[in-house]
């Protein structure tokens, strides 16, 4: 092989995917980028999370029509693809009346998104705590909503922590999709600059920019999980 | 002289789970200060029937009057009664992610609304009672399974129940450890602590009981002193289960 031939791919390799000058351009958009992204993705993962844990704690009243309320949305909400509810609640919604940015819209549907899966493991944590500890706690005078927030979701947020944890890291992953609807997060700071520069180093600084947000959040998981592991029961 | 008024009492009680009528029409008073024992074959409903006494299963039919109080009425608050009914699981249920004292305390801060101050001197107290003090921040899976059942004594006592529940408290005991539990609930006793056991402890019915009811299918078969239960029972079933259980 020709060494000047390897050194020109090279060379066209970093002026692609490293290309300093557009480095320097767009860092700063990147960086706008990265505290959108940051901001949507804790505003859902505290949304999402707490919705998901009131309508499990719901659910232990085992109350049948708001019981099958949230079995609906649960189910629908996680079959529908994210792109496809962001899309009808930013196109659709002003239609009746309802309009609203493109930032609220992200955090809304996210949230809800992960609110339903959330819902599902907090349940199953629910479900798994043996019925000696409920019958324990009312038979001391504890009443329903007293057992389940000092007896029963202690123990099960437990066992809740691993899948939650991932499930947390995809759906704000999917902030993402908020390049389609105008959110200036990551992404699409990264696609504007792209198609003024016609060239990918825009992107390849999102994807780094990625990569150095979700590495020490999915280390963190990691670090939760160990930590909750701890005491058997 | 006026007869005591009993303290809980079951009249014609009935719970169904689906087509299985597990009691069938119980007949049973209690009056303050007295310990009874329930003993019958698994199955028979002692279980249930103490969980009916506190409404941790809701009975399909007759009454429970506990200190006067219809227990079935509507306006009844059930929490409240609860507080006044202690009851001591096989398992031992202690709440594993508290701490010994944590456990006591619960209900103490929740339902009697004590202060954390005042609800720890009780929790300090209950376990010295049961002779655990040097236990009280350990968490439950660093005790002993008699330990931990002497625990969920404690956070029963803690609230000063007028009556205290006992499901089989020493069958998920190893046997070396039994005694202590025995013990405990003999100090109870002594303390004048008006109790229902379910257990086939028979030397400790014998030596503290002053009533043993025989249970069978639903059904109380027969009832005495635990002399007459245990040497003289006079229905076949009680004989038969007698001699099972001396055997
Ligand atoms: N939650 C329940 N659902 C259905 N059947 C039950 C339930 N609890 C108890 N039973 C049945 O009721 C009967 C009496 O049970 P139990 O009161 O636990 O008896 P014991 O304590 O005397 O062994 C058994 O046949 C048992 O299978
Ligand atoms: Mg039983």
């Amino acid at each position: 092989m020709n060494t000047s031939e390897t050194f020109s791919r090279w060379d066209l390799f970093t002026e692609t995917f490293f290309n300093q000058r557009l480095i320097d351009e767009y860092s700063g958009a990147i960086a706008k980028g990265i505290l959108i992204t940051c901001e949507i993705a804790v505003l859902v993962v505290f949304t999402g999370i707490a919705l998901g844990l009131l309508l499990a704690m719901l659910r232990s009243y085992r109350f049948l029509p708001i019981n099958v309320f949230i079995s609906c949305f649960v189910d629908i909400l996680r079959s529908l693809p994210p792109l496809v509810l962001i899309l009808l609640a930013y196109f659709g919604l002003p239609s009746i009346g309802f309009s609203m940015s493109g930032f609220l819209v992200l955090w809304l549907v996210l949230s809800l998104i992960l609110a339903a899966f959330a819902e599902e493991i907090f349940w199953a944590g629910i479900l798994s705590i043996r019925r000696g500890q409920w019958e324990a706690a009312r038979s001391t005078g504890l009443g329903h909503t007293q057992t389940i927030v000092y007896v029963i979701i202690p123990q099960a947020i437990r066992m809740t922590v691993a899948p939650l944890t991932n499930r947390t890291i995809a759906i704000t992953k999917n902030t993402a999709l908020g390049t389609v609807i105008g959110v200036g997060e990551i992404l699409n700071q990264a696609s504007t600059a792209q198609s003024f520069s016609g060239n990918a180093t825009p992107l390849m600084m999102g994807a780094i920019a990625y990569i150095v947000l979700f590495i020490p959040v999915v280390a963190i998981g990691r670090w939760i999980e160990t930590r909750f592991a701890w005491r058997r029961i | 002289m006026d007869t005591p008024q009993p303290i809980l009492e079951a009249q014609d009680l009935r719970k169904s789970f689906g087509t299985l009528e597990v009691l069938q029409g119980i007949n049973f008073s209690l009056l303050p200060q007295e310990m009874v024992f329930l003993i019958g074959p698994s199955g028979s409903g002692k279980s249930t029937l103490l969980r009916c006494f506190n409404r941790l299963e809701e009975p399909t039919g007759g009454k429970i009057i506990f200190d006067g109080v219809d227990l079935m009425s509507p306006d009844v608050n059930i929490n409240t009664m609860r507080q006044q009914i202690g009851m001591v699981f096989q398992q031992f249920n202690l709440y594993p992610h508290l701490s010994v004292t944590k456990n006591i305390t619960l209900a103490l801060r929740k339902v009697s609304k004590k202060d954390s101050s005042e609800a720890d001197e009780i929790a300090r107290e209950m376990l010295k009672r049961v002779g655990l003090e040097e236990k009280a921040n350990a968490h439950p899976d660093e005790l002993s399974g008699g330990q931990q059942q002497r625990v969920a004594i404690a956070r029963a006592m803690a609230l000063e129940p007028k009556v205290m529940l006992f499901d089989e408290p020493t069958s998920a005991l190893d046997p070396e450890l039994v005694g202590s539990v025995l013990q405990v609930m003999q100090k109870l006793r002594d303390s004048g602590m008006t109790m229902v056991v379910v257990s086939h402890e028979m030397r400790f019915a014998r030596d503290a009981a002053d009533r043993v009811a025989f249970m069978s299918e639903g059904q109380i078969v027969e009832e005495g002193e635990p002399g007459a239960i245990f040497e003289n029972p006079q229905q076949k079933r009680t004989q038969d289960f007698v001699s099972e259980i001396s055997r």
